[in-house]
């Protein structure tokens, strides 16, 4: 099996961000994502959510070069003022040339 | 009109299923109950609401006299400029918040609240008050100035440029304007003959989904009391005591551009009421540091529940008290 490394870039944030956290992730030139409904609880707690759905988790596989840009661009836009958090797993996928 | 008559409409309205409900929900955050309407199921009823107020207010709108209209909508678009000024000013005396803050305030309680006004439209429905159809069209008007006002007013206290684009196109292509429009349109249209084939549906059932909805929003709300404290006493002042006069100043316009008291009283709660649906998303990705802990308590947690209360039959009250001093014929 010819599995390739690749990194996995996890996002938790309110809702009301998603078409534009979708939008940063093009702009890096993803090829694909996933989104989900999720709901949880973490240290900020303030947020729109509630009555616009909670919060998404957005999941995306990434080449390694990618992954700096999109956390730069999620520490000066996002973290500071959203409810909003991402963290990053070591992946190992199939078909590499489709991420 | 003296004081039992305003407790009588005080109680009518208290003691009304939907806002017993709106009560229920409270009572179940306060004993920690897991109840909660599903996701999808509270997103279709709020487009089942929208949508069938806006098919009501369309058929009206098609039945108005145009001439009658005219008045009004200038009364409900000064009032769209002016309300969010007044608030941005007036909480700037009731609180020490920032400009940002304040203009996301002033956001919220320019814009309106659908379900304020659907409880409201109902309650004077049930009381046999008579009631303008074409108001529907008023809550149209006022949802978006106040929104773009409040944004103006934090955005001269910012370094960065607000997000206008991309805020704008949220508030314009949200499902509020979408459905409310599209269903004032659609009444507009399909007129009475139209409208009968589906009067069972979003006519007759229309009080009882009400109350589902505000069995949901009673849990939201319940579940902002606790920021309430943290948002100070200044802000609880305010969103007590703005409503009061943002009320009374749309009870006003409504009287002297010639509407009848039931639709004076509900261009008041128009006026008093602050938006929780379309304001929120708009000021959040235009105003990232303005506090959800403040607008969004203010507006859901104390502003809704006041007027949901107290307020509508206040609005009453006060329409049916200035009739005489205030209205005129052409």
């Amino acid at each position: 099996m010819d599995f390739v490394g690749k990194k996995l870039i996890t996002i938790v944030a309110e809702s009301a961000l998603e078409k534009r956290l979708v939008g940063e992730l093009h702009n890096a030139g993803i090829k694909g994502y996933t989104v989900s409904t999720v709901h949880g609880a973490g240290i900020r707690g303030q947020r729109v959510g509630d009555l616009q759905g909670g919060n998404v988790k957005i999941e995306c596989v990434v080449s390694d070069d990618s992954v700096e840009g999109i956390f730069s661009v999620l520490s000066t836009h996002y973290f500071p003022h959203y409810a909003c958090v991402a963290w990053l797993s070591d992946v190992a996928v199939f078909r590499g040339e489709h991420f | 009109m003296d004081a039992s008559e305003i407790l009588g409409i005080a109680l009518t309205n208290l003691i009304s299923p939907p806002v017993l409900a709106f009560a229920l929900g409270l009572l179940a955050v306060a004993i920690k109950s897991d109840l909660r309407l599903p996701e999808a199921f509270y997103q279709a009823i709020s487009i089942y609401l929208l949508l069938g107020i806006g098919i009501k207010g369309g058929v009206a709108l098609r039945n108005a006299n145009i001439t009658e209209l005219w008045l009004p909508l200038l009364a409900t678009l000064v009032l769209g400029l002016m309300i969010p000024v007044l608030a941005f000013t007036i909480s700037g005396w009731l609180t020490k918040l920032d400009r940002v803050n304040r203009g996301a305030l002033a956001a919220h309680y320019g814009s309106t609240s659908l379900v304020t006004f659907t409880a409201a439209l109902v309650f004077l429905e049930s009381s046999s008050r008579f009631v303008e159809g074409y108001l529907v069209t008023l809550l149209a008007v006022l949802e978006v100035p106040g929104i773009i006002v409040g944004l103006l007013l934090a955005s001269r206290g910012r370094s960065e440029s607000v997000a206008w684009g991309e805020s704008l196109r949220e508030v314009l292509s949200g499902r509020s304007i979408v459905l409310l429009v599209g269903g004032l349109a659609l009444g507009a249209i399909a007129g009475n003959a139209g409208f009968a084939s589906i009067e069972p549906f979003f006519g007759g059932l229309f009080t009882g989904v009400l109350t589902l909805f505000l069995l949901e929003l009673g849990i939201v709300a319940g579940r902002r009391l606790p920021d309430v404290k943290k948002a100070g006493a200044g802000v609880v002042v305010f969103g007590l005591g703005f409503p009061i006069l943002a009320g009374a100043l749309g009870v006003s316009a409504g009287l002297l551009s010639g509407l009848s008291v039931g639709g004076a009283a509900l261009l008041g709660v128009l006026s008093a009421s602050a938006s929780y649906i379309a304001a929120p998303t708009a000021v959040r990705l235009a105003l990232p540091e303005a506090s959800p802990g403040i607008y969004l308590t203010a507006s859901l947690g104390i502003t809704f529940p006041f007027n949901l209360i107290a307020g509508i039959p206040l609005y009453i009250w006060l329409a049916e008290s200035l009739e005489g001093v205030l209205s005129w014929t052409l």
